[in-house]
């Protein structure tokens, strides 16, 4: 009996540009400009890329450890693609934060604080080569070499990420509240850097609105459907919100002056909309603001890619979250303006309005918790002990 | 039931609402769910990689592959499910210990290397048995499985491309491939099932077309095929007996320890106690999750 | 213990021009949930298809005819759906 002609499929490899599902290893950038345009502060772009890398790093990080145990095999896979989401976002922005100024990356002496029985930056040097030749369907090898150095080489008072992002999930309903709240700030803040001046940042931006629109949606009705449903879920869910609202605070903490600074009234109305249907109480602190408060100028302009994936299904769910989406929608106003560039002033300013004080230390400024510690024991351990290591 | 010999003498599909023997009916469930249990477990030993693994190139291709091995469970359960059977109850066995799942999955992950070979021996293994399961008698199988081996064969090359560029690496990088290849092959082998003399269903699940070549054939394709692999590689397989066979056209080998192989399917193995924990942990504690979306459910339709 | 969740039945349209065609089946609490499961699991989220997803237990169909049946599916029961699986042109076909 012969065998199938399946085995043909399996040698014939021309058509994919991955390894697996959900890898794409085509070059996502291809045919934007790499150059960084004349009036772009380097340093500045660089750093503000290793802070949105490092927060999708860790938050990556933080949903791969869900993996085996997610509450449904559909969720496993759901909650594996938002993983593989950010991951991809992380590796674009490390990588740019490498090409934008050498600065960023760990100097090879000093790799970390962290216990590192070797350099990371030698083994990765070392390891170029191979990188390169194997790798030969996009991942440039310089783009290796960055992301991999930054990934690896850096201690945790280096890493740039909020400490939103660090935190561990006690049970479901806390991962899916800090997904909500960080998917939900994130694509706002996304959705306005993608006319920011460099074109690789703008680019990156563009394809994670449509991530992101997705993770946001993920989150929320997970969040609806454990307020709404039993009284054992409605407790935990209260309470994972309650104990997600003082990560909140940090969020206005932004130095970088390419961070967009109009992102909040949208924020704000977004979870205000999702617990109101969740009915799960805003704990009375910060933050303050409240739906009503968004610009009035912000229903003018919805931009398309914010919706594009919903508009891709055939049927609308007309349930409390989709109300969220519409909401969401009207209170974009970041789509058609300039993205804001802040003086060192703004940020207090901004906080004053807001009704929320600055916090004196943050993860932008490399001040963390214990568990980045324990996270980057985890996720660097392996590199690290394998001196002159190619994988 | 003429219908049914008939079909299966034309080698025509047996699709859900055909009349089936009863008998044919339970072979093709419990069949399916060993099928997509061992998916699902088999997510645990390199998912344990996942949050470890050294470059983030690495990361997005291990957290890919694991994620595609719970797709092939829910496409498995799905096709289970066609036949009467319901996820629930079959997650139920699992966690029981009352359905078994392939015994290759009780093996511990010890290095990264683990990651590289288990993607060229078990994913190749398993892509040996389960092509010939994309022509079998149940449809809905049949199309689940051409799925899966399009998929299969991804997890495959990039386990034999990270053992390339490790074997390129350090001498450390190199000890680790070999000593991995030394604990996976054996095995590997035995993912084909005990000896045809010692498979008493074999005659029957042939019979219905549920099968189309024995275990031993099987066998003796994955050994032809891994030899010249491991040559190319720079490795060694652990069989002294392992050689040219001119006259067969086939290599000679070993034989597996098929006391081993009894041990694990009933019980025994490493890890047998840890896997079956973890799923039923996951379970368990996704419990109240899931009984919160039945109830939300429950209110928005009244 | 029976599943917590109904089965639902997915048919996707891989690209313009074609029909939908049914993919499989999975869990989920609601059709927004399965709309959700059946772009991670089916499309993989690809842009530009579309899903329709159908409680399996609303499905009706034909079925053969049940004669001589050792197995008769019984058409009231939700746990035995009747489905005909079909690939979808997007997977090449092997
Ligand atoms: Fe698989
Ligand atoms: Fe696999």
């Amino acid at each position: 009996m012969s065998f199938d002609d399946a085995y043909g499929a399996l040698t014939d490899h021309d058509d994919d540009t991955r390894w697996a599902y959900g890898t794409g290893f085509a070059d996502p950038l291809a045919g934007v400009p790499a150059a960084i345009p004349p009036g772009v502060d380097r340093a500045a772009l660089a750093e503000y890329c290793l802070m949105l890398g490092d927060d999708a790093l860790i938050m990556s990080h933080r949903l791969q450890q869900w993996v085996t145990l997610a509450p449904e095999l559909e969720d496993e896979v759901a909650i594996a693609n938002i993983a593989l989401d950010l991951l991809g976002q992380a590796r674009l922005l490390l990588t740019r934060a490498a090409e934008a100024s050498a600065d960023v990356a760990p100097a090879p002496a000093a790799a970390s604080s962290a216990a590192a029985p070797a350099p990371v930056a030698a083994s990765s040097a070392a390891g170029d080569a191979p990188v390169a030749a194997s790798s030969a369907a996009g991942d440039a090898s310089t783009g290796a070499r960055g992301e991999d150095a930054l990934a690896f080489g850096r201690g945790p008072a280096e890493f740039r990420n909020v400490q939103l992002v660090e935190r561990a999930d006690a049970d479901f309903a806390h991962l899916v509240a800090r997904l909500l709240a960080f998917a939900t700030w994130r694509l706002a803040v996304l959705d306005r850097l993608r006319d920011t001046a460099d074109p690789i940042l703008a680019a990156v931006a563009t394809k994670a609105v449509k991530e992101l629109t997705y993770h946001r949606e993920y989150a929320a009705h997970w969040v609806v459907r454990l307020g709404d449903g039993t009284d054992e879920s409605h407790s935990r869910m209260q309470s994972a919100i309650d104990a997600l609202w003082p990560l909140l605070a940090e969020l206005d903490h932004e130095p970088s002056p390419l961070a967009p600074t109009t992102w909040r009234p949208e924020f704000n109305a977004i979870l205000s909309q999702v617990l109101t249907a969740a009915t799960v109480a805003e704990p009375a602190a910060a933050p303050a603001e409240s739906s009503a408060a968004a610009p009035a100028e912000s229903s003018a302009a919805a931009p398309a890619e914010s919706s594009a994936a919903d508009a891709s299904l055939s049927t609308e769910a007309p349930d409390a979250v989709s109300a969220v989406d519409d909401a969401a929608e009207m209170s974009l106003p970041g789509a058609t303006l300039p993205p804001t560039h802040r003086g060192g002033g703004g940020g207090g300013a901004r906080a004053a309005n807001f009704e929320i004080s600055p916090l004196a230390e943050s993860g932008r400024d490399g001040v963390h918790t214990p568990a980045l510690a324990e996270i980057l024991d985890e996720m660097q351990g392996l590199a690290r002990s394998v001196p002159g290591g190619v994988w | 039931m003429l219908d049914f010999e008939d079909t299966i003498a034309r080698d025509q599909r047996i699709e859900p609402r055909d009349p089936m023997p009863e008998a044919y009916r339970k072979t093709m469930i419990r069949q399916i769910a060993q099928h997509a249990h061992s998916e699902i477990i088999g997510m645990q030993p390199e998912g344990e990689w996942i949050t470890r693994a050294p470059t983030l190139r690495r990361k997005a291709i291990l957290l890919a592959k694991v994620q595609d091995e719970a797709g092939h469970g829910l496409y498995l359960y799905s096709a289970a499910e066609t036949l009467g059977a319901d996820r629930g109850d079959l997650t139920t066995r699992l966690i029981e210990g009352r359905q078994k799942y392939s015994s290759i999955f009780n093996y511990p992950t010890l290095t990264f290397a683990d990651v590289g070979v288990i993607g060229w021996l078990v994913d190749g293994a398993a892509i040996c048995n389960q092509v010939p399961l994309c022509r079998s008698s149940y449809g809905p199988y049949g199309r689940a499985m051409i799925r899966i081996c399009k998929e299969e064969s991804f997890h495959q090359r990039q386990g034999y491309e990270l053992l390339m560029t490790m074997m390129r690496g350090t001498d450390v990088q190199r000890e680790m491939v070999q000593d991995a290849v030394n604990r996976w092959w054996w095995p590997s082998l035995m993912m084909f099932g005990p000896p045809d003399g010692d498979s008493p269903n074999t005659a029957q699940s042939m019979a219905w077309k549920i099968k189309r070549h024995t275990n031993d054939e099987l066998r003796q394709r994955f050994v032809d095929m891994s030899v010249p692999q491991a040559v190319s590689l720079g490795v060694t397989l652990p069989d002294p007996a392992l050689r040219w066979n001119e006259e067969r056209g086939h290599h000679d080998f070993g034989t597996p320890d098929w006391d081993e192989l009894k041990r694990v399917i009933s019980g025994d193995g490493p890890m047998n106690a840890a896997r079956i924990t973890r799923r039923r942990q996951a379970h368990e504690d996704g419990a109240w999750v899931r009984a919160a979306a039945a109830a939300h459910a429950r209110k928005k339709a009244s | 213990m029976n599943h917590e969740w109904p089965l639902f039945e997915v048919f996707v349209r891989a690209k313009r021009g074609l029909n939908h065609v049914h993919v499989g089946s999975l869990r989920a609490a609601d059709h927004t949930m399965a709309l959700h499961h059946a772009r991670d699991l089916y499309t993989r989220r690809n842009e530009g298809v579309s899903i329709w997803v159908v409680r399996s237990d609303d499905v009706v169909s034909s079925g053969p005819d049940d004669k001589e049946p050792f197995f008769a599916p019984s058409g009231d029961k939700a746990y035995r759906h009747p489905t005909y699986y079909a690939i979808p042109d997007s997977v090449p076909h092997i």
